[in-house]
């Protein structure tokens, strides 16, 4: 991993992955977006409003995927002091956070017609606003650490404490009573029939791929914002010894 | 010879079982918390928890399960609805007067709220249907295993023309 310490060497990677990934993600979640509403059969119970599922679901990963993401970039960042962990840890929130916000949202109006209700405080509910919240407060922590120029060791010790949340948020619906049902993909079986599997599948491929190209995008703007600032402080420091 | 090297762990290494260590307490504490929430962080009690511990009449709480088959009955008035609640171990009769969710059929699942009467009878006053884990479209519905696998089998070279 130290070998992309190098912010130069990072960068080159990441200007020539960003434009694949971020394609390739939009074509493949519009894809399979597109099929899932148009194409799949309505399900047996729910009728049209199984369609939500492609974008709630890849939404929900994503949402747990960006703070895993946060965790293990701060435990990189904690314990080997790499370079870019701070920064990728910070690309990651705001997606991340995105993708939390749209899984609530969908999830809220997959309930109103399919439970009866807008809104519920189940486990599985709860623990999900949590990570949402969870997220505002990294967002705000580490840009108000990095503003100030301190250290990201604190937003870093938030990150990995966070991380406690996901698996809590994997196992409310098995832990607890809830209203959200029990996972329907475990150990590499599904309860979702075929014809609803496929396009969810692409579509959380499509969606982690644009989650990888916004990361790096966010990654490679931070790092211009630094070098920029840097570039900006040399000079000041320059033009103060000519007035000298 | 390098002090630092041979007066124990180097600096990275030490860090690194820090936040081991700091991990395990972290996680220890949140299992612990979690397994002391057990009860109170479940959304509803099923009809075994009511038979088991049977709540005050009028005090407010939510009762999950599965609507028992054939037991959904419809009152003269038209919106009172009776039924009963299992969940394979024992079974609250129920009844709920108002417009029940679209999902609402025999054996699925439902959570109701209200409180118990004195009767033994749980008066809901407000139905939420419970989705399951499975979601198959309208058409393979009561299929047998092998209908099911030529169907699909069907609609996958259907898609391939």
């Amino acid at each position: 991993m130290h070998g992309f310490a190098n912010p130069a060497r990072f960068l080159r990677i990441a200007k020539w992955l960003t434009a694949p990934l971020l394609v390739s993600g939009l074509l493949l979640s519009f894809g399979a977006v597109a099929w899932g509403l148009t194409q799949v059969p309505p399900d047996r119970l729910m009728g049209d409003t199984v369609r939500i599922l492609f974008v709630h679901v890849p939404a929900a990963w994503l949402g747990m995927g960006g703070w895993s993401a946060i965790a293990i970039a701060s435990l990189m960042e904690l314990v080997w002091r790499h370079p870019l962990a701070a920064i990728a840890a910070r690309a990651a929130a705001v997606p991340g956070a995105a993708f939390t916000a749209l899984c609530l949202i969908t999830g809220s109006i997959w309930g109103r017609p399919t439970w009866g209700t807008w809104w519920v405080w189940d486990g599985r509910l709860t623990s999900m606003l949590v990570l949402l919240f969870l997220y505002f407060g990294y967002i705000a922590l580490s840009s108000s650490l990095a503003r100030e120029g301190q250290s990201s060791r604190i937003a870093a010790i938030f990150g990995l404490v966070g991380a406690i949340n996901i698996p809590i948020i994997n196992r409310s619906v098995v832990w607890w009573n809830s209203l959200h049902q029990p996972p329907s993909i475990t150990m590499g079986e599904s309860s979702i029939d075929p014809v609803f599997l496929w396009p969810l599948l692409i579509a959380t491929l499509g969606f982690s791929l644009l989650f990888g190209g916004v990361v790096l995008t966010r990654m490679r703007a931070i790092l211009a914002d630094m070098q920029a600032e840097a570039r900006l402080r040399r000079k000041a420091l320059q033009a103060e010894d000519i007035v000298r | 010879m390098n002090a630092k090297t041979d007066r124990g762990l180097k600096p990275k290494h030490q860090r690194l079982v820090l936040v081991i260590v700091a991990l395990v307490a972290l996680v220890g504490a949140g299992l612990l918390a979690a397994y002391a929430l057990r009860n109170q962080a479940s959304y509803f009690y099923v009809p075994a928890d009511i038979a088991a511990s049977p709540p005050a009449p009028g005090q407010a709480i939510r009762l999950g399960g599965m609507v028992e088959n054939g037991s959904i009955t419809t009152a003269a008035d038209g919106v009172t609805v009776e039924f009963v609640v299992q969940d394979g171990v024992a079974r609250v009769p129920v009844t709920y007067a108002g417009i029940v969710p679209a999902l609402f059929v025999e054996g699925s699942g439902v959570v109701a709220e209200g409180s118990m009467g004195a009767d033994g009878t749980f008066v809901a006053d407000n139905l939420l249907a419970k989705h399951d884990e499975n979601y198959m479209p309208r058409e393979l519905e009561g299929m047998s295993t092998a209908e099911l696998r030529e169907e699909l089998q069907e609609s996958v070279a259907g898609a391939g023309e």
